[in-house]
């Protein structure tokens, strides 16, 4: 049995995704993958992208992976990145896709870079990308060892916004503020990138390999 | 807090080793790429930049394989530039670990290469390196600089700053902006032309060429509007570690990941 998949539906790189998850957990067998069966048996889910929402949208579909991925959001522990993230929400203004609708919420485009200025006075570019602080708004076994504020690296142009402040579980200024983390149940999500984000990245991607997260009833139900 | 600026150590290799030249010419070694990515990476480096300067085709896949073993053990983003002419080389060396692929003379021959490798992979993985050298202005014109090709040797006629709009435009999602003139001469970023094109274009610029002391790093930021600043032999021959640099930009009111 696969200890981890790692969904591969042909948007972006996930080579440094599966090199940091081997290098956390030496002993797991971490599985790069397309096919929906080995989702549905792997132990552990990660959901990355990258690109535009729409064609990730379109690429999962096309090769018949929507099911296991929210069967696995429904199940496991499941770890969104990036696009990951934002997939989970009910709609994004980019294409003005529809999303997964696992959380409440939309996905919503920065304002153009005229319109922002840092401490400076120095307009803020648009895609956001470098390493930004993330300041825990919960507790949660995937923060441990990792301080608040803490860096990490982020590249995007689209940022969530939930719909009621429950599934936060971070944010993050740029120069407003924005959820850059969700967890709620199984699931933890993250805008950044915990696989190019040095020690702390890391200690994420370790915490999620050893977490054993509380089902809901509801989830459970749904794996019966 | 915010968004950190940052600092990129620039590795050009060839042959399997990485080098410095000056002024585009006149390469001095300066070891080994994975040795020096660990250490930059342990000394806090943003991010780790790969020009791969090999003159012939042979040898290209040697810089797959150092990046290949980069990858495994240096867990920030790594760019990878030089010799990219296709959708395909982008192909290659994301697949090797690249986490963006830096395009130069291909792009002026074929821009849209930018368009077709961006929608594929998406604009956060690509960027367009800019080789830049100042011409004279016709009459009154102030400050203009023109685009330069083939490691710096051939002149394009196209003006950087239009240059680099356009190549936002059809999906570049940064742009790593060398100023020939000042490459390798130790005398600071040409400001000038920094501050021209990142204040032109919306995606951030990457400050590059002629950094010789921590002041410059600073400047680039502050006078130039850099997102992020880019230097190689400050740091390879150990004058100044990143942590330094970092340290001195901070105290400098630059906000950076220490």
């Amino acid at each position: 049995m696969t200890d981890i998949a790692i969904i591969d539906y042909g948007m972006g790189n996930l080579r440094s995704v599966s090199k940091a998850l081997e290098h956390v957990a030496p002993n797991a067998s971490v599985v790069v993958t397309s096919d929906p069966v080995v989702v549905r048996q792997a132990a552990r889910v990660v959901f990355p992208g990258q690109g535009a929402m729409p064609n990730c949208m379109h690429e999962m579909d096309a090769r018949g992976l929507r099911d296991a991925v929210l069967d696995a959001a429904a199940s496991k522990p499941f770890l969104g990145i990036c696009l990951g993230l934002q997939m989970l929400f009910e709609s994004s203004e980019e294409g003005n896709v529809q999303g997964l609708g696992i959380l409440p919420g939309k996905v919503r485009h920065f304002p153009p870079a005229v319109a922002m200025q840092d401490a400076n006075g120095q307009r803020l570019k648009v895609p956001h990308m470098g390493w930004n602080q993330v300041h825990q708004a919960i507790e949660h076994p995937l923060w441990q060892g990792i301080t608040t504020d803490a860096r990490f690296y982020f590249v995007h142009s689209y940022y969530v916004e939930t719909a009621n402040p429950e599934p936060v579980a971070a944010y993050s200024f740029y120069p407003f503020q924005f959820t850059c983390a969700v967890a709620k149940d199984n699931i933890f999500a993250v805008q950044f990138h915990p696989e190019k984000s040095h020690a702390a990245g890391l200690t994420l991607l370790g915490n999620f390999v050893r977490w054993e997260p509380n089902f809901t009833t509801k989830a459970s139900q749904i794996r019966a | 807090m915010g968004l950190a600026k940052r600092i990129i150590p620039c590795l050009d290799v060839t042959n399997g080793r990485v080098v410095k030249g000056i002024n585009f010419v006149a390469l001095r070694d300066a070891g080994d790429p994975v040795e020096i990515s660990r250490r930059y990476d342990e000394q806090g480096a943003d991010e780790l930049t790969f020009l791969d300067i090999t003159a012939s085709s042979d040898n290209r896949d040697l810089i797959l394989r150092i990046i290949e073993e980069v990858a495994a053990q240096v867990f920030i983003p790594l760019t990878v530039g030089g010799g990219v002419r296709q959708v395909e080389d982008v192909r290659r060396l994301l697949n090797a670990g690249a986490d963006k692929v830096s395009i130069n003379t291909s792009a002026v021959q074929n821009p849209q290469l930018i368009a077709e490798a961006a929608g594929h992979y998406g604009s956060q993985c690509i960027v367009v390196a800019i080789d830049a050298k100042q011409v004279s202005g016709a009459g009154a014109d102030t400050n203009r600089w023109e685009v330069f090709t083939h490691g710096g040797r051939k002149a394009t006629g196209l003006d950087a700053v239009e240059w680099a709009k356009k190549m936002q435009s059809l999906g570049a999602g940064e742009i790593l902006l060398t100023s020939m003139d000042r490459d390798g001469t130790r005398n600071g970023f040409d400001l000038a032309l920094t501050r021209a094109v990142s204040d032109a274009v919306d995606v951030p610029v990457i400050a590059s060429g002629g950094v010789g002391n921590l002041q410059h790093l600073v400047d680039g930021v502050l006078q130039g509007h850099a997102e992020a600043v880019l230097a190689a032999s400050i740091f390879h021959y150990g004058e100044y570690s990143i942590r330094q640099a970092k340290e001195y930009m901070a105290q400098h009111g630059i906000e950076v990941r220490l």
